[in-house]
């Protein structure tokens, strides 16, 4: 019984977002996912723009985030002790439970203006020729949102890693470096090499909570629905625009189109994460044969 | 020495250096990885304490341009609001996890499992969307209502998962013995299973809690908020989260503190939350760092 239900309202979720993004699919078919004009007031519905910010800030996010996750995790797997990667991990598990608005009212008073005034003027400064990195200093925008979604993301990626290293078999390292190699090379052979797409599945997931998070980057970017090439310039992703507009949306059709960009974004993460889940198994399974 | 070890012995020096090199970035990386907690932290607490007082948890906020005022009415609006939740989210929860970890090889429990998982990695904004053309447009009214199934559609999938986890660990004489003693199935299940592992399921229900504490994106969609006590279920009702997302983006310096005193609060509760859940359960022998 319950279980049916529980079934039925899922069901019943995919299909209100279905039924409510009709309207505008209707009408504009899918030239609604590549047209870059949005202005409710007069009509005018693209979601190009969303798109596009969603997919910028997860990107910078995930350039500086995945490094520094892989490493953590390779930190609390191979190299520290077990006296120092307990409390360690503990630390980097805190980090996933302060919640998104409270990163984003960080963001807003801390991050954005260090932004401002000591990452952004070095880059103008000195690589304001690629038209990535002009733009006056707002303090706001996509490089901004990107960074705190870095912060958000690294947890997630961390622990997937952390998982996907300790199911590698000791032996393999301790074959590694029976050979001789140096403690470096063994973890990049019996951990990162072994471990790759376990890591990519990490990654992955990564992505997906980045382009599903809301509040922090809504604080941050912004909120214009414009395609800009500078990262320090305002923005505005998927998830942002829904929080943004829905309490504010009188006609039916800009609800429908929000609806559908709901709807997409739902899609799109659901395959992520899907994706990542199937790696992520399909990895363990290899490594523990 | 002989001659032909000169090239060994080099090589074997920049290995020696590549690795002190990659070794010492790693821990340098982890070590910026964490700075991040520190920094928020310290903020909070610096600036939520300038501005944490008793007027916080029992005032109304106060007009625009008079000082003081607190955030008691979202206090109480969260209170309700996940309380709501609570009520429709841990009955299914708990049921779907025992359906999950007793008639785990069902046609039916299978596709619930998938249902589970597809339900956790929903962004929640579209979870908040979803009941927002659900029950906000046919209502025309934000309310705690549309809050509060926002929430229990949060927190269901996790409460049903802690549990599952939990019951699995149950060993299968235990329900043997059960049955034995001429017990029917459902009352092994709900006698003895779930009785026998009642506290760490309650531990998961609380640790649920503190994950949709938080929760702002789909609250702004739904219960919107107000600055006045909360009246009834079908009315717009403020939450703490929400509160402070307002009070952050607006342009007034008293606000501003409102905002950091409310983060210090949510912050601490999920700490504190966090931590307990944590001792239990590393106490019973579970990690949660699937979940």
């Amino acid at each position: 019984m319950i279980a049916v239900f529980v079934i039925c309202v899922f069901g019943f979720l995919i299909f209100y977002l279905w039924d409510g993004s009709l309207p505008i699919l209707k009408i504009k078919g899918l030239s609604f996912f590549f047209e870059s004009d949005w202005d409710p007031n007069s009509d005018q519905f693209g979601a190009l723009p969303f798109i596009y910010g969603t997919l910028l800030t997860s990107v910078v996010a995930l350039i500086i985030s995945a490094p520094i996750a892989i490493s953590t995790a390779i930190f609390l797997t191979e190299i520290a002790s077990k006296r120092i990667s307990k409390p360690f991990g503990f630390l980097i598990e805190m980090l996933s439970t302060i919640p998104s608005v409270v990163y984003g009212l960080w963001g807003i008073f801390v991050l954005a203006p260090f932004v401002r005034d000591y990452i952004q003027p070095v880059f103008t400064n000195y690589l304001g020729f690629v038209p990535f990195f002009k733009g006056p200093p707002f303090g706001i925008g996509i490089f901004t949102a990107g960074l705190i979604l870095a912060i958000m993301i690294l947890p997630t990626i961390t622990a997937v890693c952390r998982e996907v290293f300790l199911s590698i078999p000791v032996s393999l390292r301790e074959g590694v470096s029976a050979l001789g190699a140096t403690r470096w090379e063994t973890i990049k052979t019996a951990v990162i090499e072994a471990g790759f797409s376990g890591i990519l599945a990490a990654v992955a997931l990564g992505f997906g909570r980045a382009m599903g998070e809301t509040m922090a980057v809504t604080m941050l970017i912004g909120n214009r629905p414009d395609i800009t090439f500078s990262l320090f310039a305002p923005g505005s992703t998927m998830a942002s625009v829904i929080a943004n507009e829905s309490p504010e949306a009188t006609s039916a059709l800009h609800t429908s189109a929000l609806s559908a960009i709901g709807l997409s974004l739902f899609l799109v993460s659901l395959a992520v994460s899907g994706l990542s889940r199937l790696i992520t198994q399909i990895t363990k399974h290899r490594l523990a044969k | 020495m002989s001659r032909t070890s000169q090239p060994y012995l080099l090589a074997l020096k920049r290995r020696k250096i590549k690795n002190n090199f990659m070794i010492g970035l790693i821990v340098l990386l982890s070590v910026l990885a964490v700075i991040p907690l520190f920094m928020v932290f310290f903020h909070i607490v610096r600036n939520g304490f300038a501005s944490l007082n008793f007027d916080f948890f029992t005032k109304l906020p106060a007009p625009l341009g008079e000082p003081n005022g607190g955030m008691a009415n979202s206090i109480l609006g969260s209170l309700i609001l996940i309380t709501f939740a609570s009520l429709i989210a841990v009955p299914i929860g708990v049921l779907s996890g025992l359906y999950l970890s007793e008639y785990k090889n069902d046609r039916l429990a299978s596709v619930l499992r998938w249902t589970v998982d597809l339900l956790m990695s929903i962004p929640s904004i579209v979870i908040g969307l979803f009941i927002y053309t659900l029950i906000v447009l046919p209502m025309k009214s934000f309310s705690a209502l549309a809050g509060g199934s926002a929430l229990a559609l949060l927190m269901f999938p996790i409460v049903a998962k802690t549990t599952e986890e939990v019951l699995k660990l149950t060993p299968i004489h235990i329900r043997e013995a059960g049955l034995a003693l001429g017990l029917s199935r459902w009352r092994v299940i709900l006698f003895v299973v779930l009785r026998g592992k009642s506290s760490a399921v309650m531990t998961g229900v609380v640790l649920a809690l503190g994950r949709v504490a938080g929760e702002t994106a789909p609250l702004l969609v739904t219960a919107f908020g107000n600055r006045n006590w909360p009246k009834s279920l079908t009315e717009p009702t403020p939450s703490l989260p929400v509160q402070i997302y307002n009070y952050a983006i607006s342009p007034y310096e008293n606000w501003h503190s409102q905002a950091w005193a409310g983060a210090l609060t949510l912050v601490t509760l999920i700490f504190v939350i966090n931590i307990v859940t944590r001792l239990i359960f590393s106490k019973d022998g579970l990690s949660k760092s699937h979940l």
